[in-house]
């Protein structure tokens, strides 16, 4: 023990002092969540709309003067059919479309509910998303406003297309996946780089020819990276309620023990990379390419699993982030508990004693 | 300032904050000399010889290499020498005809002249057959013999070797020094470090750098009266002993 | 408890790094192997420390096999990889520690042992190893590879690089550490330095050419060497290369050491050559063979 003890001592001077990836690494996730919540502001201004109104009546009139009146909307055209909604997209001009459906005021008196669908350009599928949310909010006050008072409630329905995570009804989406693709980073590409360093030095032959267990040697490298990975989160968090107000519903114990259960998964992805690769360099590009841009790109964090094409869909599964972004997204958003997310914590689990089984198995005791 | 000197040093100098690496020497290497650098590790040779080829400005003093200056003309320099080094000398994952293209390449040459050289050179050491292979399956010894002559592929008046037969075999130590000499009676100035004090005995005038400073200069010969013992690795310990 | 190898072959990507190695280093003796880059030195220590698996043969250390038994061969044997493999942003003092521990050590349990070495590095133990020049790095190495009081040390080229006057040193070093029983087979290119071990193996292009003793293998040299000297050196290997009676001719230091191809050879043959060969200030006398000679007959 007191071996190990004095490993994982050296472990935290070699990251102690390399004072710049250590800059990096805390620095990261700070630029990282100010980023997405400053700058690619999820917040909309004046987008360009068009109506294709159907019914043309009292109702319908209101709301439309309604969404012209906001700030966020400023209506460019009136549609007067479906076929022209295609070519109005294809312009480039209109960002949404309001499709108010037929009798819409008499309906919402008889049946106590209407539909109008929103129709959004997914070729920029975070507006996409926003305007549906905004669209959305603003019928729902005008629902409010129109129900006072009234024993049995009017509906008006909003029907998105293209809209994505529906569920979502915050600015807030990105925080889960900044967070996962920090802990990803800082758990595979950081210890996959250390161990491989220690290739590059010799020292690991040294270490070899040691009566440390390699299995001592692989925990040892991996326990700072733990820590550290750990306050990323907290900072992420921390940041997350107390810059951007945003509220964490959930159980902050579960969402501690989930988080873990990912590092660790990342951890021994980590420690995969670098039983197959020979030098830090190969270390980080396997990290980058095998592991950052699935992360990015198929997990869910800016496109929506939803929309990808079935085959992508379908890989989307393997990839460990998948399912803690939609964990995190139940426990920080949702506010759910283990009984909603049981599901996607026992594939995380499953992957990561399968990646731990591969790593270990994999890990030599000799060169070569 | 003379002319015929291939490098001259004046009162050169290199501080490293308030270390000094190199303490103010001075010296001259004549046209077609063989000059031998020797010292202990951490004695300054690295960073002296790292000021002669342009890369690191000196604190104080001049030196010229080639009649040029070194800290205000390291362009002009960096065009008249060759320099190879045991730590890199050529790319081990190209051929040997792609690190000769790739390093003419880089001194200008007409890619006529490139194909000519290649030619010329691999017919002289011999390595028709190797040509074509990655000069990571070559000994060590070829490797450096190539490393020579591609530094030489650009006709520079000074070459500088840094360590070039560190672990070389005896018998391809000794075909490179053959080499060095040839050069050298084509009249080019050869600046040599080495580990290796029978190499010390090949040079025509050797110097001794302990702690930044040049302790002692001369030709082998004289050194040997001077300190009174029978080789040049008793003149270093002698004079190089009690030190770090 | 020495080193024990038998026929050990190894081969990578179809060069044959080692074939068919033999030899046994009896406890307590300090054995050199001698050979270039490329010999196959650093793959004969790897398969000794347990590191590699040889494709044939059999090997102990500290009668251990090393294929069986590689966990008490990790426990006993102390081993300094070719380039000093140290923590370079550890400071002197930490990487000594460091490696203390994972032996299961401390620096005080063994400071005896290691005490000579370290009193050198000892002013700069809160140096970062990164900083430290060539001969100061060696010396760490070596403690750090001594620290848990190895029975067989195993130091694959630890002066190449290194100044004579470190070289020296850390030969003088090995020497006592010998004094307190612990076997060592340490790896050089510097055939100079063979002089200074027990018994040698010659090795070049993985395979072994020849082991004894320094004395028997310099006085194995089969023909009698001559250092010839005259005024003009280069001019001297030229000639003596064109000339019909040499068998070899290789500059040594001032002289160049030649043998003839007959066997009634007279120095005054070769003087007269030479005069012919307007050369002046000849100097042509029978000396000692060295170690390098015989190598270089050897592998010639």
């Amino acid at each position: 023990m007191k071996r190990f003890i004095g490993f994982i001592e050296k472990e935290f001077y070699h990251i102690l002092r390399d004072r710049r990836s250590l800059f990096i690494l805390f620095g990261m996730p700070i630029v990282q969540v100010l980023l997405f919540g400053f700058a690619i502001t999820n917040e909309i201004n004046n987008v360009d709309i068009a109506i294709l109104d159907h019914s043309k009546d009292a109702t319908t009139k209101v709301i439309i003067d309604k969404i012209a009146a906001s700030e966020y909307f400023s209506i460019k055209q009136f549609i007067d059919y479906e076929a022209a909604i295609e070519p109005a997209f294809k312009k480039g001009q209109i960002k949404a479309v309001l499709n108010f459906e037929k009798d819409f005021s008499n309906k919402l008196i008889s049946e106590k509910k209407a539909t109008i669908q929103i129709l959004t350009d997914a070729t920029d599928p975070n507006t996409a998303n926003t305007i549906s949310n905004y669209m959305a909010s603003i019928l729902q006050n005008y629902q409010e406003e129109l129900n006072k008072g009234i024993a049995l409630s009017y509906q008006i329905v909003p029907k998105t297309r293209l809209a994505y995570n529906p569920e979502l009804k915050s600015v807030f989406m990105f925080v889960p996946g900044v967070m996962t693709v920090i802990l990803m980073l800082v758990s595979a590409m950081m210890t996959s780089i250390s161990i491989t360093r220690e290739k590059e030095l010799g020292t690991m032959e040294i270490l070899l020819v040691s009566p440390l267990k390699p299995l001592q040697v692989i925990i040892g490298k991996v326990v700072p990276y733990i820590l550290l990975a750990v306050i990323n989160a907290i900072i992420i968090i921390l940041l997350s309620i107390f810059v951007f107000r945003m509220p964490v519903q959930g159980s902050l114990f579960l969402l501690g023990a989930e988080s873990l259960l990912f590092i660790i998964n990342a951890l021994s992805l980590g420690i995969l990379i670098s039983t197959i690769s020979a030098s830090q360099q190969t270390a980080m590009m396997a990290s980058l390419m095998g592991l950052m841009l699935p992360v990015i790109l198929l997990s869910g964090f800016i496109f929506p699993i939803s929309s990808m094409p079935i085959p992508l869909q379908i890989i989307s599964n393997i990839i460990p982030a998948k399912w803690f972004i939609i964990i995190l997204k139940g426990i920080m958003l949702k506010g759910v508990g283990l009984a909603y997310i049981w599901k996607e914590t026992l594939v995380l689990l499953g992957m990561t004693l399968l990646f731990i089984g591969i790593s270990t198995k994999k890990y030599k005791i000799r060169l070569e | 300032m003379k002319k015929e000197n291939a490098i001259y040093v004046e009162n050169l100098t290199k501080m490293f904050g308030d270390f000094t690496a190199v303490n103010n020497i001075s010296f001259e290497v004549g046209k077609g000399e063989v000059f031998g650098f020797l010292g202990a590790n951490g004695a300054g040779k690295t960073t002296a010889m790292k000021m002669l080829i342009g890369i690191l400005k000196p604190t104080s003093g001049h030196a010229q290499v080639a009649s040029f200056d070194v800290a205000s003309q390291a362009d002009e320099v960096k065009k008249s020498i060759g320099y190879m080094s045991q730590r890199f000398s050529l790319y081990n994952d190209l051929t040997i005809k792609e690190n000769i293209t790739f390093f003419g390449g880089i001194y200008g040459l007409k890619k006529s002249v490139i194909k000519e050289k290649t030619q010329e050179l691999i017919d002289e050491l011999g390595l028709k057959d190797e040509a074509n292979k990655l000069v990571k399956s070559l000994p060590l010894g070829w490797k450096q013999k190539v490393a020579f002559s591609v530094s030489l592929l650009h006709n520079p008046r000074i070459i500088f070797l840094d360590e070039p037969t560190g672990g070389v075999d005896p018998i391809t130590r000794r075909q490179f020094w053959e080499m060095i000499y040839r050069e050298a009676h084509k009249g080019k100035t050869i600046f040599v470090t080495t580990h290796y004090m029978d190499e010390a005995e090949y040079c025509d005038r050797v110097s001794i750098m302990v702690e930044g400073k040049i302790e002692a200069l001369d030709t082998p010969k004289n050194l040997k009266t001077q300190y009174k013992v029978d080789s040049m690795n008793q003149v270093f310990l002698k004079l190089a002993r009690n030190i770090e | 408890m020495g080193i024990k190898v038998i026929n050990i072959s190894k081969t990578y990507d179809k060069i044959k790094a080692l074939e068919n190695i033999s030899f046994e280093v009896k406890p307590g003796e300090l054995f050199g192997l001698i050979g270039p880059d490329g010999a196959g030195k650093t793959t004969l220590f790897r398969i000794l420390t347990t590191l590699l698996i040889a494709d044939t043969g059999e090997a102990t250390v500290a009668g251990y096999d090393v294929v069986q038994e590689y966990k008490s061969i990790r426990n006993h044997v102390g081993y300094m990889p070719g380039r000093f493999s140290l923590y370079q942003d550890l400071t002197v003092e930490e990487n000594l520690n460091f490696f203390a521990t994972i032996f299961g050590t401390t620096i005080e349990e063994n400071y005896d042992l290691i005490k000579d070495i370290y009193v050198q590095i000892e002013p700069f133990k809160n140096r970062r190893a990164g900083k430290l020049s060539g001969g100061m790095k060696q010396k760490l190495a070596l403690s750090c590879a001594l620290i848990h009081k190895p029975k067989v040390l195993f130091l694959d080229e630890p002066t190449t690089g290194v100044d004579p006057v470190s070289r020296k040193e850390f030969w003088e070093m090995l020497k006592r550490l010998q004094k307190k029983n612990i076997t060592i087979l340490v790896s050089t290119p510097y055939m100079d330095e063979a002089e200074l071990c027990d018994r040698i193996a010659l090795i070049t292009d993985g395979k072994i050419l020849e082991i004894d003793t320094p004395e028997a293998i310099k006085s194995s040299f089969p023909k009698k060497i001559y250092r010839v000297k005259s005024s003009g050196t280069f001019q001297l290997i030229q000639d003596l290369g064109a000339y019909d009676k040499t068998h070899s001719a290789y500059p040594f230091g001032e002289y160049i050491h030649f043998t003839s191809t007959s066997t009634d050879f007279k120095a005054k043959d070769l003087v007269d050559f030479l005069k012919e060969k307007n050369h002046s200030n000849i100097e042509v006398m029978e000396t000692d063979p060295t170690i390098e000679d015989t190598f270089m007959e050897l592998s010639k």
